[in-house]
């Protein structure tokens, strides 16, 4: 009895002490991104190689779901927990404004193309918008139809989403003015390059809201990305806009007969901030700096349709990890001609008002 | 005078103590442990609930931005008379705070606030700290004017000298609203393309109200029914109710989408009956009805149970009295029977009415534009615009508002005559 106790006595101690020289050295990071299969493109493309390339870091991934609420409130409270979050461009620039995030010098920070490119000259034009991001994905927010809506008619441009005698049925459409607006005066012909000029303008902004009113009947309004692709499917609507990898995914890997309409498409840039008042900031700068290389970007392609943010990346990428597809003719990057990128300084400063005008007009 | 009275008036105990003070004593020892027993609920409390509560209460009158951040514009400001644009003192100061507000990295957060009264603002303030950092000598007020076009508007500097205040009734307004005129400083109605709050607020009331009358109606027989059956019927009927009650909120709202929407069960049904035309099925989802019909489904334990347990206790022989004593059933059970129920079906109603009042996921996936609350703007003030002035003040003003509610209550009916059981 009593050298059983001894024994398990000392194999407890040996424990301990184990575990206690492993976390002399060893890094936990708190890596929060947006879940489901977009975290686990990146748990494939980065974490996994980086864990086992530095046995000493163990990288946690933690799931929200967007906003910056919970980073305020670490950052007011001086408790921050998180050491890199997956943000969209929008916050990581208010985030920046506030001094949630920490400035990041590209150039010094992260990896040359491997033609010895500097990154700020690698990273697509236009992605390098906020001095505390480093720029990963490039996504869209776009239309997809049901093909098999009205027999053989297929529309082709924004105008079609808004002709409701041509093409009946319900639209489902985002719960907020961002690119709703936007793509109302698209719709109403205001040319791609025109529409911040428009909505500048006091009567830009009624000519938006006056298209807008003209679908609203037949809108059914979502706030959850998983909500449009569901009601495609269970033919609520026939028209409804969403993030391009969701309907990739509906698309190719449930065979739903749904269609994409890329005219009019918002691209949209997501990527890392680190938060300046994180605990480990060095030992994440080096993650960021690998996860963010050229081969790490192409790599994440491989499991989700997003179009990798640096030029060099462009051309490896490949096939579907399991799917086996060419991922080329799924990325948003390739239609990008037919998109616009979202105007933030303007949303910015017209974010608030427009968002209680739109919530105003939607109680009308 | 009074002194003398007392001290001449206290009686002794043995030991040559005032009584009083030693019944205190030995009293004190059991308060504590009586006190001990309810404190690690009033830590958890305090800690969960009143502390953020008081947190968020104070971020809707809190203004610090300005001030705080800006703090030599806020003294330069101080005696502006606001009839032209200031004088070079002023800019001297602002280059002085923009340039520390961009070494800090904090001077966004005047952006954002200046911003909640005027658009534009935001940018105005972060470009403008961004070019300060190359300014080197005055004069500075060519400089500023040339770096916004918005410093030239008087209306601006109302704006920042209105919020130099450290406190403000900004976001009350806001919420009932209202707002300052920027350019004359009067209290004034938000234009009516804005007004939105007031709509909100009246529309959460009405139909937390509908839900209340709705769940009243259809669990008073259930209640009825479980409380005269005889056990083995009525323990199964009440696992019935309590099924859906442990079941998670998210899977009933779910369900309630798949049975309601337009391609869903219930529409389905009603076109095999031939009761509405298969083009024009119903809209009973992403709407008022969805909204209605969901929370009603989900609130209906809440008053199911109370009335329930109170059914449970009245015996049987009041109404055999009664109609013995000649009164006819229906009489017998709306004099007799009825006025004993109420105290359950006011401690159902509370809790419906108060729950319904706050109810925030089901709208948010089947409310569609008709069928949101007040609860859904506040959240998303809280992680979406990060406006958490706008969401303590609508915050707040639901709390007031319920408390309210529930002080007419207790003059009207009576705290006391609530029972759970």
């Amino acid at each position: 009895m009593n050298k059983i106790l001894k024994l398990s006595a000392l194999a407890v101690a040996g424990v301990a002490f184990a575990g206690m020289a492993s976390t002399a050295q060893a890094v936990d990071l708190n890596v929060v991104s947006w879940g489901g299969a977009y975290t686990a493109s990146q748990m494939n493309a980065y974490h996994k190689p980086y864990m086992k390339m530095n046995p000493g870091v163990k990288i946690n991934s933690l799931d929200y779901s967007g906003g910056l609420a919970e980073m305020r409130a670490q950052t007011e409270s001086g408790n921050v927990t998180w050491d890199l979050v997956d943000v969209v461009l929008s916050d990581a620039i208010t985030g920046c404004d506030e001094g949630m995030f920490r400035p990041i010098k590209i150039d010094e920070e992260m990896a040359k193309a491997p033609d010895g490119t500097p990154a700020s000259k690698d990273f697509l034009k236009g992605t390098l918008l906020s001095e505390c991001f480093v720029p990963q994905i490039i996504y869209s927010t776009v239309f997809a139809y049901r093909a098999d809506a009205w027999s053989g008619k297929k529309p082709t441009t924004m105008a079609d989403v808004f002709d409701t005698a041509k093409f009946p049925g319900k639209r489902t459409l985002q719960k907020k003015p961002v690119n709703n607006l936007e793509w109302a005066l698209l719709a109403d012909g205001v040319p791609l390059d025109k529409i911040y000029d428009v909505l500048d303008t006091d009567a830009g902004k009624d000519r938006a809201f006056a298209k807008l009113a003209t679908i609203k009947k037949d809108v059914i309004w979502w706030t959850e990305g998983a909500v449009p692709p569901q009601l495609l499917a269970d033919g609520e609507a026939v028209f409804g806009t969403g993030y391009n990898g969701r309907w990739f995914s509906a698309i190719a890997e449930e065979k739903q007969p749904f269609a994409m309409l890329w005219d009019g498409q918002v691209l949209d840039i997501d990527g890392w901030a680190v938060p300046a008042k994180g605990k480990n900031v060095d030992a994440v700068m080096k993650f960021v700096k690998f996860a963010t290389d050229t081969q790490r970007l192409a790599d994440q392609a491989k499991y989700i349709s997003y179009g990798p943010a640096r030029m060099s990346s462009g051309p490896m990428v490949s096939k579907h990890a399991t799917l086996g597809i060419e991922m080329g003719p799924h990325m948003p990057t390739k239609y990008a001609n037919q998109g616009f990128l979202t105007n933030f300084a303007w949303w910015a400063d017209n974010g608030d008002e427009m968002t209680e005008r739109f919530n105003a007009w939607l109680l009308k | 005078m009074a002194d003398d009275a007392t001290t001449n008036g206290v009686v002794l105990a043995a030991d040559g103590l005032p009584l009083k003070a030693s019944l205190n004593k030995a009293m004190r020892k059991n308060r504590m442990r009586a006190l001990l027993l309810v404190a690690p609920l009033f830590i958890f409390v305090l800690f969960s609930f009143l502390i953020p509560i008081f947190d968020m209460t104070m971020r809707s009158v809190d203004n610090w931005h300005v001030s705080g951040l800006m703090p030599e514009t806020t003294k330069a400001l101080e005696n502006w008379d606001g009839k032209e644009l200031p004088e070079e003192p002023v800019f001297a100061a602002l280059i002085l705070d923009l340039k520390a507000g961009a070494k800090s990295r904090e001077i966004g957060k005047v952006g954002t606030r200046l911003n909640y009264e005027k658009s534009g603002l935001r940018s105005m303030i972060t470009s403008s700290a961004r070019k300060s950092k190359k300014v080197k000598e005055g004069p500075y007020k060519p400089i500023v004017l040339k770096m916004h076009k918005r410093w030239k508007e008087l209306e601006t500097w109302k704006v920042i000298k209105r919020n130099t205040s450290k406190y403000t009734i900004g976001y009350y307004l806001n919420a009932v609203d209202m707002k300052y005129d920027n350019e004359t400083g009067d209290i004034v109605m938000q234009p009516e393309d804005r007004q939105i709050y007031g709509t909100l607020f009246m529309r959460t009331f009405a139909i937390s109200l509908v839900i209340t009358l709705i769940c009243i109606v259809l669990a008073y027989p259930i209640s009825y029914l479980l409380a005269t059956l005889p056990v083995r019927y009525s323990n199964l009927l009440m696992i019935f109710v309590l099924l859906p009650f442990w079941t998670s909120l998210l899977v009933r709202t779910t369900a309630w989408i798949a049975m309601l929407q337009s391609q869903g069960v219930l529409n389905d049904l009603f076109v095999f009956f031939g009761l509405v035309d298969d083009a024009n099925r119903l809209q009973l989802i992403h709407n008022l009805t969805g909204t209605i019909i969901a929370m009603t489904h989900i609130l209906l334990p809440f008053m199911v149970l109370p009335l329930y347990s109170v059914m449970k206790t009245i015996p049987p022989s009041y109404m055999r009295a009664a109609l013995s004593l000649g009164a006819n059933p229906v009489t017998a059970y709306i004099r007799v029977y009825m006025p004993l129920t109420l105290s359950g079906i006011g401690a159902g109603s509370i809790l419906v009415f108060i729950l319904s009042i706050g109810y925030y996921i089901t709208p948010a996936l089947v409310g569609g534009t008709d069928g949101t609350l007040i609860s859904n703007q506040i959240a998303y003030h809280m992680q979406s615009s990060l406006n958490w002035g706008l969401a303590g003040a609508l915050g707040a003003l639901l709390l007031f508002s319920v408390l309210a509610l529930y002080l007419i209550y207790n003059k009207i009916v009576g705290i006391d005559n609530m029972r759970l059981g």
